[in-house]
């Protein structure tokens, strides 16, 4: 009897660690923030990992918050009868948590090793990634990602094609496979921006840069100059930095935040057009212009 | 014995010397010529394209049918565009050549607009045949000027090198023909746009007055430098330097600047109603402990403490890896103002606002009188494509093309994977714009 007993004690403790283990995998999956429209990171995967589960979300599991998992988010939160407001908050995450499971360990893994991949529910895993990572180049060159066996009937089949960054990270530290970008701009964009930006004033203060940059911008806009961003830096004359092949030279992050800045709206130049050294300035007729603000060593002008 | 072959050392290596120095030489010689010739070839382009350009006004004015006027002046369009392309080409950056650059983008501006509108029910008014009777006379003045510097530059092999040279050099007395050519042709037109042409006709003076929150009252630089650190979060003992803007600035403002161990800050204050314009502080921020919704909440504190209306609408939110940048409008009457638009900067490490610009805000922002929507909701949806999805939609003023603000219905919908957000004119039910909302950038 008193076998029994401790044999049934013994079954019934270690089944309840198996039951909260369980539990606790679920609840805790999230970390307890809000999740908007624009932000990026974990959280971000596991949101479109569990929506593609349900089949709300069609696009790319890469850890952006975009237009596509904001309207997967709107849509379950319509269906599932809860407030639409397009934030993940903490109802949702209960709901989208016992709706759906979110094997972490395979998405984790499909991102880390650059895989595409697919989460939905009622899949198998192995039909929803690719066969192995060495084939998949081959693949890629070959044929444009016909490679795939999605069975599921009503869903498209998506595919991520994911950037290997970090082979080794951990599973707590996962890379989004995308970044966000201003309207109007690429990241390649923005690279030859920072690249003008660090050859023209990588010497002067943070301030210094984002005006350079915003002075680029403004030829842009301005009717007098091309307009697009390369028209305007590789315009003869325009730069030194070009002229003398400083641009070359590869831009720090603190020349690409700058960038950054312009773009988002940052402008201490005032609207200016034109800039220079005093110390170096050749020309007569740059002084002739009317003068907005001396910002480091550079005088801005219209 | 050693003489001599120290001899033939000696000359192996000055012949070696002078086939390298020629082979220098040659290589040097190729560039120069590659470079030399995309400047000719843009410089050529140029006039061809002038003449075309003056052809085209010309036939432009002789002709009266509507069903050729339209291609012609998109025609017009499309020559202005090519020929300013060719100017940006040219090392013309710092010789003053604008009022001709303007000319073409004025020529581009008249053109488009007149182009693209329907010339059976609105006809070119005497006004705007007159402008374009000026605008031929202008593109004649400069055709000529360019055509005897092209002959110039023909007869006497003259070089754009050699202005390049000449411009880096800067010699007062450098004489140089196409120099002193292109000065003529600004002349030229700068004589026709001061009396000929009506500015506000081309529509590019259509400068609005702006700033008129910030009214008559100036403060002095001691006020200003108390605002801003207040703003910029540092005491009396950290140094800030305050200057006041020169002569080229739209409104006078007073910027100042810090400097601390890790940190830099950058403000800018309006002289007038000493409104913050510009903040911008600039730290390292490693790691990401809020949340983008956090900081959204806390950009949106921030704001409601300054001197600007409470009722603020989010319009973008975006986070770039450590840091939240966040486009604020403020609302009427649950009516979105798009041109007063506020952006601010949030620190995902601790939550502060590392900058903000409120120059649309404080140019553009006056007491509105939104007028009342002519267009029933649903009469507006249905102008929207019927293909895409709407999922989200409110009443906004935006600037049209033209400059002018309209009442819109603004409509979020998607059309496959992508989503647009469409702008329906609330009077007439014309699309005033449609713009294609970006989508992440895959990391390459």
């Amino acid at each position: 009897m008193k076998k029994k007993i401790t044999i049934c004690l013994i079954i019934f403790t270690i089944s309840s660690f198996f039951f909260i283990d369980g539990k606790n995998d679920q609840v805790h999956g999230f970390s307890n923030q809000v999740i908007q429209h624009g932000a990026t990171g974990d959280d971000v995967i596991e949101l479109q990992a569990r929506l593609q589960y349900l089949g709300f979300y069609n696009g790319n599991i890469d850890g952006v918050f975009g237009w596509g998992t904001y309207w997967a988010l709107r849509n379950f939160q319509y269906e599932f009868g809860m407030e639409i407001d397009g934030l993940a908050g903490q109802e949702v995450k209960q709901k989208l948590e016992d709706a759906s499971e979110f094997d972490k360990a395979y998405v984790h893994e499909q991102i880390q090793q650059g895989k595409k991949f697919t989460h939905y529910g009622g899949v198998d895993n192995e039909k929803q990634t690719e066969p192995s990572p060495t084939k998949q180049k081959e693949t890629d060159r070959g044929q444009q990602g016909g490679n795939q066996q999605q069975e599921s009937n009503q869903q498209q089949n998506q595919q991520v094609q994911q950037e290997n960054d970090q082979p080794e990270a951990t599973e707590e530290d996962i890379e989004p496979t995308a970044v966000n970008m201003p309207q109007g701009f690429s990241q390649n964009d923005i690279q030859i921006m920072a690249n003008a930006v660090y050859g023209e004033a990588r010497g002067e203060p943070y301030e210094g840069q984002v005006a350079v940059a915003a002075v680029i911008l403004n030829r842009v806009e301005s009717s007098t100059f091309p307009n697009t961003v390369s028209g305007v830096i590789f315009e003869p004359r325009a730069f030194t930095a070009v002229s003398d092949g400083q641009i070359w030279l590869t831009p720090n992050e603190n020349a690409k935040n700058a960038v950054l800045d312009a773009i988002n709206g940052w402008d201490p130049t005032g609207e200016a057009l034109y800039y220079f050294n005093p110390d170096t300035a050749t020309s007569s007729w740059i002084w002739s212009r009317p003068q907005i603000k001396r910002i480091g060593k550079h005088i801005f002008c219209m | 014995m050693f003489r001599w072959s120290l001899i033939t050392l000696l000359s192996i290596a000055v012949i070696g010397v002078s086939v390298w120095g020629y082979q220098e030489h040659q290589e040097k010689n190729a560039i120069l010529i590659q470079a030399e010739n995309n400047y000719q070839r843009s410089f050529h382009d140029l006039t061809y394209n002038l003449d075309l350009l003056h052809d085209k006004i010309g036939s432009t004015l002789a002709m009266n049918t509507r069903e050729q006027l339209s291609p012609q002046l998109a025609e017009i369009w499309r020559l202005t565009s090519m020929a300013h392309n060719d100017v940006g080409q040219l090392p013309l950056t710092l010789l003053p050549f604008n009022k001709t650059e303007e000319f073409l983008q004025q020529m581009g501006d008249f053109s488009y607009r007149t182009a693209i509108r329907d010339l059976d029910k609105e006809p070119l008014s005497d006004d705007e045949l007159e402008a374009l009777e000026s605008l031929y006379e202008v593109s004649g003045g400069i055709e000529q000027e360019l055509r005897k510097v092209q002959n110039l530059v023909l007869d006497d092999n003259l070089r754009w090198m050699d202005v390049q040279l000449a411009l880096v050099n800067n010699d007062e007395q450098a004489d140089n023909t196409i120099i002193d050519g292109f000065e003529t042709v600004e002349k030229t037109v700068e004589g026709y746009s001061e009396g000929k042409l009506n500015a506000s006709m081309m529509g590019t003076s259509s400068k609005k007055d702006g700033f008129a929150i910030l009214g008559d009252e100036k403060i002095s630089e001691e006020e200003a430098k108390k605002k801003m650190r207040s703003l910029l979060r540092i005491d009396e003992e950290t140094k800030i330097t305050v200057a006041s803007t020169g002569e080229g600035a739209n409104v006078p403002l007073y910027s100042g600047s810090y400097k601390a161990d890790d940190t830099t800050g950058y403000m800018d204050v309006t002289q007038n109603g000493g409104y913050p314009i510009t903040l911008m502080i600039n730290r390292e921020v490693e790691k990401t402990n809020k949340s983008l919704h956090e900081a959204m909440q806390n950009a949106k504190d921030y704001l409601s403490k300054l001197d600007f209306t409470k009722d603020l609408a989010l319009v973008e939110s975006n986070q770039y890896d450590n840091v939240g940048v966040f486009q604020f409008v403020p609302k009427y009457e649950d009516v979105w103002i798009y041109p007063d638009a506020i952006q601010i900067k949030v620190a995902l490490d601790n939550g502060e606002v590392l900058g903000f610009v409120a120059k649309d805000y404080l140019e553009n922002y006056h007491e509105r009188e939104v007028p009342e929507v002519e267009l029933s909701e649903e009469e507006a949806r249905d102008k929207v494509n019927p293909n895409l999805k709407i999922q989200e939609d409110h009443l906004a003023v935006i600037e049209d093309d033209m400059g002018e603000e309209v009442l819109t219905y603004v409509y979020l919908g998607t059309l496959n994977q992508d989503t647009y957000k469409i702008f329906i004119n609330a009077s007439d039910g014309s699309e005033v714009r449609v713009d294609k909302l970006k989508q992440a950038e895959m990391k390459y």
